[in-house]
């Protein structure tokens, strides 16, 4: 079982982060939102395995609550 | 009527008449350049070297004061290095690797640049712009003496141009008052708010972005010392502006810029008390300093349509202006020169036509549009323009902070590179299986060999680069001299030459241009092929 990649594996990574914030230009903050929720239910269904989404959700969850 | 626009760091070249004031009739020259600030004087040192005569006139008589540009990326030190002006630059400057990134007061992360083996130049070296300048013009001297035709005018400024089929007239003011002088080209190196380019009522376009920065150099005294590393805030708390930036540089004098704003008062964020308030709160009570230097500037990104106009190019900021973000102004400059100058030498010697010149434009606008891109970036990144790119670019400084991954993303100027000029019509089709760093338009990465290097010994001219290749010495194609320089993998102790010019490949051919860019590759000596590719490499095909 492969576990979830924490290490730089995007080629062009400013490549993609400039057509990721084009991506959201014009648009309101709810529409922004929005965008952003469709992104990730459709990178979550082209990975696909189970364990390593667990993985990401526990990787972004804030470690601490205040 | 002739006050100096900034204060002088040297005087270097007082104003003295010329035998051009006292003639009967416009005196007509070859080359005039404008401006003797680091691309003028490139400039110069290029023509100069080619023994084309060149004047150089200036509305200074020497540097000016301040750091300025301060970092000088590799591609710059090897071009100063083809002028012979390097190694000082080397010596002077100061190298670091280790980078921290600061978010609000927190650091982020840390990291080493790693750099590259093999190369005469590091990827860059903090210094002074003075000294960049005086090293180049001690070499300009140098030349000069040994009878390179060279001439720069102190307190000489071209308050008019007329622009002809063929040629400039200019008018020029001195203390003495104004004389005419003709030039067949001028190349305008007069800075970002190039008064040639309003003369000839010339656009300026393409404005993505504006922010001023409040910039000082500071001495440190008694015990205060930071380490040889680049700081970079995001949004700290201590100046209020989107960034800040720390550097050190030669003479324990380090530089600080604060991005302060576009819409700011600048008499008052000028007044010292102020800038003084702006340091204390960044560096804490303890820190003594004295100040040296301070400047307010502001930038945009912009650049001319076209760089050529008949008889008329421009070059460095004049031609194009980016963000600081990634070092890329006097840098580009550079290269601008170091592509004009091979191309403008043949055609003056009528080795080339006319329209190896027109490649001037379209190489160096590809660079520019290359650098404007890079710049808006990495100020995209570090002042966000919508709320939704602001939580993005928090998001990946926060993750950075545990994750390798997010480190990448983060854009604080991503580092002046020179660009490849793909798709240029001087390059002939690529035709060795070789690494992608060294296709036809690419500058030829360097290369240990012995105690030399790769770069120093292809000099100034077309050279043919044979690895475990026979040829002939030396070839020559419509008046095109080309200078055989054979290599061999059985002496490559580092692996580094095989690695970099050939990788799979067991052998290659290489026709490297003045600039030490690639022309044309390919795995074996075709006398035919070769021709071929010198006659396009200089406007003939």
């Amino acid at each position: 079982m492969s576990d979830l990649i924490l290490t730089p594996n995007i080629n062009g990574v400013d490549d993609f982060y400039a057509e990721l914030i084009a991506t959201h230009e014009g648009l309101s903050d709810a529409d922004s939102q929005a965008l952003n929720a469709r992104l990730i239910l459709v990178l979550a269904n082209h990975i696909g395995d189970r364990a390593i989404l667990t993985q990401a959700l526990t990787a972004v969850t804030p470690k601490e609550e205040n | 009527m002739f006050d100096d626009r900034y204060t002088l760091a040297y005087k270097l070249y007082p104003y003295e008449r010329s035998a051009d004031q006292d003639a009967d009739t416009p005196v007509r020259h070859p080359v005039v350049v404008m401006g003797g600030g680091p691309i003028g004087i490139a400039t110069a040192l290029d023509l100069g070297l080619q023994g084309i005569p060149v004047v150089v006139l200036d509305d200074h008589e020497g540097v000016g004061m301040g750091s300025r540009a301060i970092c000088f990326a590799k591609r710059c030190l090897e071009i100063a290095d083809r002028y012979g002006c390097g190694e000082p630059m080397l010596d002077k400057g100061v190298v670091w690797n280790v980078g921290k990134v600061f978010h609000k007061d927190d650091k982020v992360f840390e990291f080493n640049l790693l750099p590259e083996e093999g190369h005469k130049y590091p990827a860059f070296i903090n210094m002074q712009q003075p000294y960049y300048e005086s090293f180049q013009i001690e070499r300009l001297r140098e030349i000069q003496a040994k009878g390179a035709p060279v001439e720069i005018r102190g307190k000489n400024r071209i308050d008019n141009v007329e622009v002809k089929d063929d040629h400039v007239v200019l008018t020029v003011s001195t203390p003495e008052g104004p004389y005419t002088i003709e030039a067949d080209w001028l190349v305008g190196c007069d800075g970002a708010s190039s008064p040639l380019r309003t003369m000839m009522d010339l656009e300026f376009t393409g404005k993505v972005f504006q922010d001023s920065f409040l910039i000082a150099d500071i001495k440190m005294k008694g015990d205060s010392q930071f380490p040889t590393e680049r700081w970079f805030w995001f949004e700290p708390t201590h100046g209020q502006g989107a960034s800040t930036l720390l550097h050190k540089q030669p003479d324990d004098v380090w530089r600080v810029d604060f991005q302060i704003g576009w819409d700011v008062d600048r008499k008052e964020e000028m007044k010292e008390e102020n800038i003084r308030a702006r340091l204390d709160a960044f560096l804490g009570k303890d820190v003594d300093y004295d100040m040296v230097w301070s400047s307010i500037y502001t930038f945009q990104c912009k650049r001319m349509e076209n760089f050529r106009h008949g008889c008329v190019f421009f070059a460095g900021d004049a031609a194009h202006q980016v963000s600081p973000f990634g070092a890329r102004g006097a840098n580009s400059g550079m290269q601008d020169i170091d592509n004009l100058g091979w191309k403008l030498g043949l055609v003056i010697n009528g080795k080339a036509p006319d329209s190896l010149l027109d490649t001037y434009n379209t190489e160096r606008v590809h660079g520019a549009d290359e650098n404007i891109m890079n710049s808006t970036r990495s100020t995209d990144f570090i002042t966000p323009k919508s709320p939704m790119s602001r939580l993005l670019r928090d998001s990946v400084l926060a993750l950075s902070e545990h994750y390798e991954f997010a480190r990448p993303m983060v854009n604080s100027g991503r580092l002046s590179v020179p660009c490849c000029y793909d798709g240029s019509s001087l390059n002939s089709a690529d035709a060795l299986d070789a690494p992608a760093r060294t296709r036809p338009g690419s500058p030829c990465p360097d290369v240990p060999l012995g105690d030399e290097f790769l770069l120093s010994k292809l000099g100034n001219d077309f050279i043919l680069l044979t690895i475990d290749v026979d040829a002939p010495d030396e070839i020559e194609e419509a008046g095109i001299t080309v200078k055989r320089l054979a290599l061999s993998t059985k002496d490559d102790p580092t692996l580094l030459l095989k690695e970099r010019y050939l990788g799979e490949a067991e052998t290659g051919v290489y026709l490297i241009r003045p600039d030490q860019h690639v022309a044309a590759r390919r795995p074996n000596f075709d006398e035919n092929q070769i021709r071929a590719a010198i006659r396009r490499a200089t406007g003939k095909e």
